[in-house]
């Protein structure tokens, strides 16, 4: 587990483009540095979160898939 | 960090299919911090009808029966948005322009007024051209 995650959004069962949109939507809510972990089944999202956080300038710490469920860990700019 | 350039969608058909495929390329572009640009002619602009947005706008001509129901019962399943309720989150994420054709409105006499709250006004080509800095998408 990545130290210092505030929140977990869960995008299980959601289609493209939904989890990105309800990501961007969550983290205007966010602190600069803020690190929250997303979850997904969306087949599309490692390519998706990949390319939103190289658009965005936020940071994709890591992630990892495991049973059908993406996970990821994204840290604000 | 700002999205590159502006995506500029011209919407055409009136269908759901095509409105959908264009609400998530919009909703999309908006969530990665670019700009979108969207014109709404012909029968785009009558699906936007105030009266007639949440309407059945049936699919295109080669959506054919069977694949018809298919996608109807995968909406069903999945509870996917509308694509009015895609363009709301397109707007409330990012910076998003929804106009409606001058030629359009005064080709079936429609008004502002007549249109819903989210088209956010009435211009013309020249406007619309001159927001648009990369390449049109045609829908």
């Amino acid at each position: 587990m990545t130290e210092g995650i505030t929140k977990t959004l869960d995008m299980k069962g959601l289609s493209c483009p939904l989890p990105i949109v309800k990501t961007a939507q969550a983290f205007k809510e966010l602190g600069p540095a803020d690190v929250i972990e997303v979850l997904a089944t969306d087949p599309g999202s490692v390519p998706d979160f990949t390319a939103w956080c190289k658009s965005t300038g936020n940071e994709l710490v890591e992630h990892s898939e495991e049973s059908g469920i993406f996970r990821f860990v994204i840290r604000k700019k | 960090m700002e999205g590159t350039e502006t995506l500029s969608l011209v919407l055409f058909s009136g269908t759901d299919d095509k409105l959908t495929a264009a609400a998530v390329l919009a909703v999309g572009a908006a969530a990665m911090d670019r700009k979108v640009n969207i014109l709404l002619q012909y029968w785009a602009l009558q699906a936007f009808r105030a009266d007639r947005i949440h309407e059945d706008h049936g699919l295109s001509p080669e959506a054919g029966a069977e694949a018809a129901a298919t996608l109807r019962r995968a909406r069903e399943q999945t509870n996917a948005p509308h694509w009015s309720e895609l363009l709301a989150q397109a707007k409330s994420v990012g910076e998003v322009g929804i106009h409606a054709c001058a030629l359009t409105m005064d080709l079936f006499g429609l008004r502002a007024e007549d249109l819903d709250p989210c088209v956010d006004d009435v211009e013309g080509v020249a406007a619309f051209m001159g927001e648009a800095t990369g390449p049109i998408i045609f829908i």
